[in-house]
């Protein structure tokens, strides 16, 4: 098992964001949590990176217990995020965005040239924007540039959240269709999202989330067929 | 007033501009720098500066200067005034690091929030004038001429003198390798991360705490620098030196836009060159009120400053 998540807890102050959830990732799988706005998901994969601290629960990654470890380490540990809203450094090019993927790596420039080379082939389009400003990108942009440069750190969990946040419906297409090919090079993801129907049609296994609890879980496909999902999240139900 | 002054003057007076805007601008990077990354003024920044001066003012002393020399040749005052500025550079820094240590990395790691934080910055700076009164008498206390200060060569109505020299060509010298470090090493690459984007770039395995903790050391060393640049110029320092040149260049940052570190460069020797021009106008006593007057200009019709709407790009 790659993840591993066990009885979490995470709270605000007094309100209880995520009410004791297990979950886990297994090696080379698309795993995905979907869930209303506030259902707990981007508190989920804050606390995983470390920038939230749990109150109870257990966190494993490759067998090891990671809350020890300070979030700004956690990257090199192998777990990376493409954060909500993108978190596009403005005042930096495509290049040097790129090139916070690979802050923490020792060796980055050695892997510098051949990752790009990775990234570029995955994101043509990035390769063309690469002495732009990543604040005048398009929103569609920035999201490939967010999950390239998460890849640049050579994760073997990649966290997205909400990759498909205000896009237009090509984008929408386009990123999922990345989020496989990323898959069929060994990386394993965590992909949280509203977007039921192209989540669920994308992941091997899905976890729904409401109210800071795991209310089902299943194969994306039969949770994709599923009447009460249907109905709740895909807008087809009745 | 007397407006054909800035016609017979106007070389002289902005050199002397240029020369007291350079001072100004290795202070408000200081500012600018600390309030990218924190997101906050460090009022007492000023202090680190006026720390700075009697680091110099310690060297000459423990070098056997009495203020009654002769001035020195060039050669051993190169070595002398780098000696100087090394000496204030290290105070300065480590003074600045410490201040973050005591006064800003707790509240922080308490989640306080911004207002506690600057309450413990006008403290911290409250505390260091008080302490300097102390040790220094409450005195004005005078810097001995190194430097012969004859004019070397004259260009239009302006003197060209030795000190102005040192100050231009280290000040441009030392904004060239601040460039080279925010650009391009790895801390620099750091800071700019944080400025734009905190959260992101812990998520990029950024090391915020020691990022902040560099900060403070280039702030302190800057104006560590600069205090040897101002003893030179002005040859004087007393406890509260800090206060109208921190409110100079602290509006010089907020002229430019804070948190951009071109637009302190720029906001610097525009407000030299502003306070040279008015003084010789309205008269020196006018200078202070021009510049407060720059700085409430500013705050109130345009916050963001001159490159405000430039910001998000170029910030740092």
């Amino acid at each position: 098992m790659l993840l591993e998540v066990k009885d979490l807890k995470v709270s605000y102050g007094k309100i209880e964001a995520i009410k004791g959830i297990s979950l886990n990732v297994n090696k080379g799988e698309i795993v995905t949590l979907v869930g209303a706005n506030g259902a707990g998901k981007t508190t989920l994969l804050k606390t995983i990176s470390g920038i939230l601290k749990p109150s109870a629960g257990v966190i494993n990654f490759e067998g090891k217990d990671i809350q020890s470890i300070a979030p700004h380490n956690r990257v090199l540990e192998g777990v990376c995020q493409a954060p909500e809203g993108r978190g596009i450094f403005p005042g930096m090019t495509v290049l040097e965005n790129l090139e916070m993927g690979k802050y923490a790596r020792p060796n980055w420039k050695n892997e510098l040239a051949e990752d790009l080379d990775r990234i570029y082939i995955l994101f043509p389009r990035l390769k063309e924007r690469q002495s732009q400003f990543g604040g005048t990108l398009s929103g569609g942009e920035q999201q490939m540039l967010s999950i390239g440069r998460a890849l640049m750190s050579r994760p073997r969990l990649l966290l997205l959240d909400e990759p498909s946040m205000g896009l237009a419906p090509m984008f929408i297409q386009q990123i999922f269709s990345i989020i496989r090919e990323i898959q069929t090079q060994g990386v394993s993801i965590l992909l949280v999202e509203q977007n039921a129907a192209q989540a669920l049609s994308c992941a091997n296994r899905a976890y729904i989330l409401e109210t800071g609890n795991i209310v089902k879980e299943g194969a994306g496909k039969d949770l994709l067929n599923d009447d009460a999902i249907k109905k709740a999240y895909l807008g087809t139900g009745a | 007033m007397d407006f054909s002054i800035v016609v017979s003057e106007f070389a002289s007076l902005f050199l002397d501009g240029i020369v007291v805007g350079a001072i100004y601008a290795l202070v408000a990077l200081g500012y600018t720098l600390v309030y990218g990354v924190l997101r906050l003024i460090n009022f007492a920044h000023s202090e680190i500066f006026m720390l700075g001066t009697f680091a110099c003012l310690g060297v000459t002393m423990l070098l056997g200067y009495t203020g009654y020399e002769e001035p020195i040749g060039i050669g051993l005052f190169l070595v002398t005034f780098i000696l100087i500025t090394v000496v204030a550079a290290v105070a300065s820094g480590s003074a600045a690091m410490l201040l973050e240590v005591v006064a800003y990395r707790r509240l922080r790691r308490k989640g306080a929030n911004r207002l506690s934080s600057l309450i413990s910055a006008i403290g911290a700076s409250f505390f260091l004038v008080e302490l300097f009164r102390l040790l220094t008498d409450s005195k004005d206390w005078d810097f001995p001429r190194l430097l012969d200060k004859n004019s070397l060569f004259e260009v239009s109505s302006a003197y060209v003198t030795a000190d102005k020299l040192v100050v231009l060509i280290g000040a441009f010298g030392l904004m060239f390798a601040l460039d080279r470090i925010i650009q391009g090493t790895r801390l620099g690459r750091g800071i700019r991360a944080v400025s734009q984007d905190e959260k992101t770039a812990v998520l990029m395995g950024v090391d915020v705490d020691k990022v902040i903790a560099f900060t403070f050391l280039i702030g302190g060393v800057l104006a560590g620098v600069a205090s040897a640049f101002y003893m030179l110029f002005y040859e004087a320092t007393k406890f509260n030196v800090g206060f109208l040149l921190g409110i100079s260049a602290f509006t010089a940052a907020v002229l430019g836009g804070i948190g951009n570190i071109r637009g302190a460069l720029a906001g610097s020797f525009a407000l030299g060159l502003i306070q040279q021009f008015s003084s010789a106008i309205l008269g020196y006593n006018w200078r202070d009120v021009v510049t407060f007057l720059i700085l409430v200009l500013v705050l109130l019709f345009k916050p963001t400053g001159l490159f405000g709407e430039a910001i998000q790009r170029a910030r740092v």
